[in-house]
């Protein structure tokens, strides 16, 4: 662990793969950025491969000021010890006050290997991250500029706020989508620090033998928002608004199956009866009309936003929200509003 | 020959039931009003074990942390083929972060002394950190493989898996002793065998007992319990049905690094998710109506 250090950095562990970065680092890029102006400290991000130090423009171009840059061989593919290694150095070395990585599942592995290293806390899936003040009720102490680790826990039914005040970083792993993915800004100037790391043979201990990789499939089970649209949508080409909605809320794609039936997109994407089950914290249902088949696949999302020209429509039954009008204005609508965050 | 494997295991609420009175004033869980089930994961990662012993020899030793309600996971894998199981059960070791629970269950392990493989559930279904496998592979200095999903090879001091990374998979090599963290797509857990319920069913931990004897004579003089208890142990002793359990002092714990003291995370608040669908709320297709929805939903973190 290192002592409280309010002039620290924050962190980002930039996580990359085949010399491509996860979003999900881009995301991280962004509220650092944020917690970082708040508490008027600098960015820092830890990357480390093999030749990739060319991806620290894009890290910079999303508000990092110094990258630590590591180039290895060894890092070439992921393994959890020598990464590890890397991770557990330069925190010793730099001592920053927060590290963020994406609650991915390079990053779930990680992570506590790093924590547990560093005797320093951990909270796992953060869906926000805020700076705060808390005040410990047994001592009285009031810790100022504090980071509030907000996740939800108990399958969802609970959302808890968690703090570390001693034993820093204060570290945490990030949902998937759940920060905004800025645009960069390529114009952004920062420095490239490369660093050398030492291994020993321990670091070496699993070896790598062989890799497969896939396109990302459709993962509805696990997404955290999902944006479905149906038969209201009208077609193929219309159904590009409500991707466009799903990129935006970093959510994936669904479907009733009225749009499956009518071409506007693949039965992988079906939620209903005949399709996925789903429980998200978050359901947008554009212009589907809500056929008991179709709510019974996710009428037990925690929230759930009805848009549909008919006020009628059963879909608003299950509601949280409704919009009763068009989607063609109302989705540009929302997306603007979810840009600039309300 | 053969391998020996350590199967950590969690009693766990059922999350897909649960009400408002789920936690306590302090934010921490009232794990009395819920009802407990052996986390699902946790399941896979002892039919992983099994099947490392039925193929290969060696025993399988299952270690949990909790109340004496736990024991019931522990009867649980005794149903299933557990050889020997064993309870880590202290007072002092409440309100532990999945940090100081590692470092309490490294030293559990420790105190076993001899064992090739550790298994972990990916995590669990109250928490959903998957944390403490990788700190308990970091305590005990040993290596970690995660997204266990099937193995590959295992023969001398070197083992061969395919873990399962999301997007793709990988077959990784490491020596012995390592830990694995088993998905529940790596394999089909066995259901409890008949004969096995019958023997042991009547296992028992010392404290549960304890807790069923402080039930049942709530007026006995001082003594009179304890003798009772040591009373009735004696014939499951004999019988290889009494439960082991241990205590931080068993396993020579540094009280500093366990509970409250040895956990740097803190519940700072708490917030319990309401589900009322009491119709719905209106939002007026406008640009101003649906930006106060969204504001709204940034305050209840349905947005980050």
């Amino acid at each position: 662990m290192i002592d409280p250090n309010p002039r620290g950095e924050v962190w980002v562990f930039a996580e990359q793969e085949d010399e491509h970065l996860s979003d999900t680092s881009l995301e991280l890029c962004g509220k650092a950025r944020e917690l970082a102006d708040r508490l008027g400290v600098q960015v820092g991000a830890v990357l480390a491969g093999w030749n990739v130090r060319e991806l620290s423009y894009r890290l910079i171009a999303h508000g990092v000021d110094q990258v630590y840059h590591v180039h290895d061989t060894r890092l070439e593919y992921y393994r959890t010890l020598p990464y590890a290694r890397v991770l557990c150095r330069m925190i010793s070395k730099h001592k920053p006050q927060i590290v963020m990585y994406g609650a991915t599942p390079l990053g779930r592995d990680l992570a506590p290997r790093v924590a547990s290293e560093m005797r320093a806390g951990l909270t796992a899936d953060c869906t926000d991250l805020q700076i705060g003040r808390y005040t410990d009720p047994r001592t009285k102490t009031v810790y100022d500029n504090l980071l509030m680790q907000i996740r939800p826990a108990f399958g969802g039914n609970i959302i808890a706020t968690i703090i570390n005040f001693d034993r820093w970083p204060q570290m945490a792993t990030v949902r998937e989508g759940v920060m905004r993915l800025g645009e960069g800004d390529p114009k952004r100037t920062g420095q490239i620090i490369d660093e050398k790391i030492a291994f020993n043979d321990f670091d070496q201990a699993v070896k790598l033998i062989e890799r497969h990789r896939e396109g990302r499939k459709v993962n509805l089970k696990g997404a955290r928002i999902i944006v479905a649209g149906g038969g209201g949508v009208g077609s193929k080409d219309n159904f590009k608004l409500v991707h466009e909605l799903a990129g935006v809320l970093g959510g994936a794609v669904g479907a009733s199956r009225a749009a499956v039936d009518s071409g506007f997109i693949g039965k992988e994407h079906q939620i209903g009866q005949t399709g996925t089950t789903v429980r998200p914290a978050l359901y947008v249902a554009c212009g589907i009309s809500g056929a008991v088949q179709h709510r019974a696949g996710m009428e037990e999302s925690a929230k759930i936003i009805a848009i549909n020209w008919d006020k009628d429509a059963p879909i608003f039954g299950v509601a949280h929200y409704g919009i009763v009008g068009d989607l063609n204005k109302i989705i540009p609508t929302l997306i603007k509003a979810i840009r600039e965050r309300g | 020959m053969g391998y020996d494997s350590i199967v950590c295991v969690k009693q766990v609420p059922d999350t897909s039931n649960i009400t408002g009175e789920a936690m306590k004033a302090d934010g921490t869980v009232n794990r009395a009003a819920l009802p407990a089930v052996f986390n699902p994961d946790d399941l896979h990662a002892l039919e992983a074990a099994l099947q490392v012993r039925d193929r290969f020899g060696g025993s399988v030793t299952v270690l949990t942390m909790g109340p004496p309600a736990a024991c019931e996971v522990l009867r649980e894998c005794l149903y299933r083929g557990a050889d020997r199981v064993i309870i880590l059960s202290d007072r002092r070791a409440a309100a532990s972060d999945t940090l100081a629970t590692s470092y309490i269950l490294s030293q559990a392990v420790r105190k076993l002394a001899r064992y090739d493989l550790v298994f972990c559930g990916r995590q669990a279904i109250d928490g959903d950190t998957a944390q403490v496998g990788p700190q308990l592979a970091e305590k005990l200095g040993i290596s970690q493989v995660t997204y266990y999903e099937q193995l590959v090879d295992l023969s001398g001091r070197t083992i061969r898996v395919r873990r399962n990374v999301g997007n793709g998979w990988e077959i990784v090599e490491g020596r012995l002793p390592m830990l694995l963290t088993v998905l529940d797509t790596a394999n089909e857990a066995r259901p409890a065998a008949a004969k096995r319920v019958m023997r042991y069913k009547r296992a028992r931990a010392p404290m549960e007992l304890g807790a069923e004897l402080a039930k049942a004579m709530p007026d006995a003089a001082p003594g009179q319990k304890e003798a009772e208890q040591a009373r009735r142990l004696e014939p499951l002793k004999a019988k290889g049905l009494c439960i082991e359990q241990w205590d931080l002092d068993d396993i020579d714990a540094d009280l500093q690094w366990c509970g409250v003291t040895g956990s740097p995370t803190k519940v700072h608040r708490v917030q319990s998710i309401v589900l009322t669908k009491e119709g719905f709320t209106a939002i007026a297709p406008t640009e101003e109506g649906i930006r106060g929805m969204i504001r709204d939903l940034i305050v209840d973190h349905t947005l980050g």
